[in-house]
């Protein structure tokens, strides 16, 4: 039941092989045993679980279940979920209830889906290892030495791990890919605007955008057409008909254009991850599909980009969290200023208030146009590479990362050589377009390799059908760690 | 350009984040990596091109003028540190 397909589960409830109680338990037995190893959760609720979960039981007794119906989903726990406790992995939240549901989360409660637990991430998704939260770090469940990735490795390693049906994920640089990468699941990172923002708590609003993490393509078409759709709330919500994402996962490859972009493909690629993508894109060949060398020549200034505008926003974000109206408040403070330096200092880790004064310095008065307005400029030159990229391919492929799962503790005392791990993730969040990691076989430690697929705007359907065809062909998707 | 201490302890003052002085020096060394990498921004030369906010390059929205919000004070306030008859209570701030 745990390696079922999310259609294959909704038919064992709709035939009343299994109840919705039933298939949260066993999860929730699964998380009771594994999570004091994996810590890929930070709240788990068996009471509120199960009370979704026989709701969801007595619409599928009435006939009227939909897709996602009594089937258990682990949440990022940067998505606002009513009465839970929503922490974002940081101190600031740790004793915060949502008064209300992000717009994702009242998707998922209209489908009927059950709200499994929040999972662990990098604080304020501020990191690419998950060892940024204020409630430690997750371990890769390949392999206990190495991250699962960030900042979504709570969702990626409950997934890889079956400890969900399926799971949420953030990406702001490569959070919700980077992960799926690492633990050998399957990720998508829907076009900017295509996934409602409200209430999924923000890092950098430019670039924030929810998608599913799952077991296959197939499985994360089902969730995206649960989690898309316009929301008013959001000033930056695209307003689009709703699409079925699931509706060209059948069509056949042939012909398909493939860009390798040689930037990808140079110096800084470990040589087994190197061999696995290759591989991949060598299966394609076989499907039918051929490829064109493309380049996209600004990708070495996506990272300085990203590491001004991010921050940049993520400073104003982050200016809310004072102390006043919610979260953490310092115990001892002398006037209001203290109070508001003292709950800051106490409440945000090391990482999150480098990136604060990053952002600080950057927007301060004097350097605003040699650091940001320069950085959004960029933006448009990097945009523009795929833009003329897309006119000689239909996908663009290459490695989601360029190692394999790296060890715990390995970056995380050197900022810089953490955020050049995202190389590959962060233009396409830069550009707005959507982005997915596929599993492809393992690295020659045994580590998960992940292939990335970069579609034009709105190419979700097409990408999700490019990495569904590869799925049927193969099965690393469907290989499982050893030990749980 | 380089970062001092001063520019550190500033910014702590105006991130409203407070930094103890044997915090200054590691934070500085960490802030200077960090802005190295960012300096590789100055090599391009960007005179023409126009920022870029948003892929779809879209204004934002307007909507009508009218109440669509309900009272739910008392509800949001539950998660505040410390509340009074409806108010949220900071340090006194006039003497």
């Amino acid at each position: 039941m745990i390696n079922s397909t999310l259609k294959e589960l909704s038919a064992a409830l709709a035939a009343k092989k299994i109840s919705s109680r039933e298939l949260t338990q066993t999860f929730l037995d699964r998380i009771a045993q594994l999570n004091p190893t994996l810590n890929a959760y930070i709240t788990v609720d068996p009471e509120k679980s199960l009370a979704q979960a026989d709701a969801a039981d007595q619409r599928i007794a009435q006939g009227a279940a939909g897709p996602l119906t009594g089937i258990p989903i682990a949440q990022k726990d940067i998505f606002c979920a009513k009465g839970w406790r929503t922490t974002c992995a940081s101190k600031m939240l740790a004793n915060f209830t949502a008064p209300y549901d992000a717009q994702v989360i009242e998707h998922f409660n209209a489908a009927g889906a059950v709200n499994l637990g929040k999972t662990n991430m990098d604080e304020f998704a501020m990191g690419s290892s998950n060892e940024t939260s204020h409630f430690g770090a997750v371990k890769n469940p390949w392999d206990a030495l190495a991250v699962p990735g960030g900042s979504s490795g709570g969702s990626a390693a409950a997934v890889a791990a079956r400890l969900c049906a399926a799971a949420t994920g953030t990406d702001t640089g490569g959070s919700i890919r980077q992960p799926a990468a690492l633990t050998g699941i399957t990720g998508i990172k829907p076009t900017y605007g295509v996934v409602s923002r409200f209430g999924m708590i923000a890092f950098a609003s430019s670039l924030d955008q929810g998608g599913p993490m799952a077991k296959s393509a197939e499985d994360c078409a089902l969730l995206l057409n649960t989690m898309a759709g316009f929301d008013t709330r959001d000033s930056t919500s695209l307003d689009r008909p709703v699409e079925d994402y699931s509706r060209d996962l059948a069509q056949p490859l042939k012909g398909l254009k493939i860009g390798l972009p040689k930037e990808y493909f140079a110096e800084g690629l470990a040589p087994d991850v190197a061999k696995a993508v290759e591989a991949a894109i060598a299966e394609y060949k076989k499907l039918g599909a051929q490829t064109v060398e493309i380049s996209l020549p600004n990708t070495q200034l996506s990272i300085p980009v990203y590491y001004v505008l991010a921050p940049a926003e993520a400073s104003s974000n982050l200016s809310r969290y004072d102390g006043v109206r919610y979260g953490y408040r310092a115990p001892e403070y002398t006037d209001l200023s203290d109070m508001y330096k003292k709950t800051r200092a106490q409440g945000f880790g090391a990482e999150v208030k480098r990136r604060i004064l990053i952002g600080t310095y950057v927007l301060s008065a004097g350097y605003y146009d040699a650091y940001y307005l320069k950085a959004q400029k960029l933006r448009r030159l990097i945009a523009q590479d795929f833009t003329e990229a897309f006119k000689q391919c239909d996908v663009i492929m290459g490695p989601t990362s360029p190692t394999t799962a790296f060890n715990l503790g390995e970056k995380s005392d050197d900022p810089v050589s953490m955020y050049l791990s995202d190389i590959y993730t962060i233009a396409v969040n830069l550009a707005g377009l959507p982005g997915m990691s596929v599993p492809v076989g393992f690295g020659a430690n045994g580590r998960p390799v992940g292939l990335q697929i970069v579609g034009n705007y709105f190419a979700e359907a097409k990408m999700l059908n490019v990495a569904h065809q590869y799925q049927l062909a193969t099965d690393w998707h469907a290989r499982m760690p050893g030990g749980v | 350009m380089s970062l001092t201490e001063a520019d550190v302890k500033r910014m702590a003052h105006l991130a409203r984040i407070e930094i103890a002085q044997q915090e200054v020096a590691p934070t500085l060394s960490q802030l200077s990596n960090i802005m190295g990498l960012v300096e590789q921004m100055q090599a391009v030369d960007t005179e023409g091109v126009a920022p870029m906010a948003h892929a779809q390059d879209l204004s934002l929205r307007l909507r009508e003028d009218r109440v669509t919000e309900t009272d739910q004070h008392e509800l949001f306030q539950s998660v505040a540190p410390e509340v009074e008859a409806g108010l949220y209570l900071v340090p006194k701030v006039i003497e």
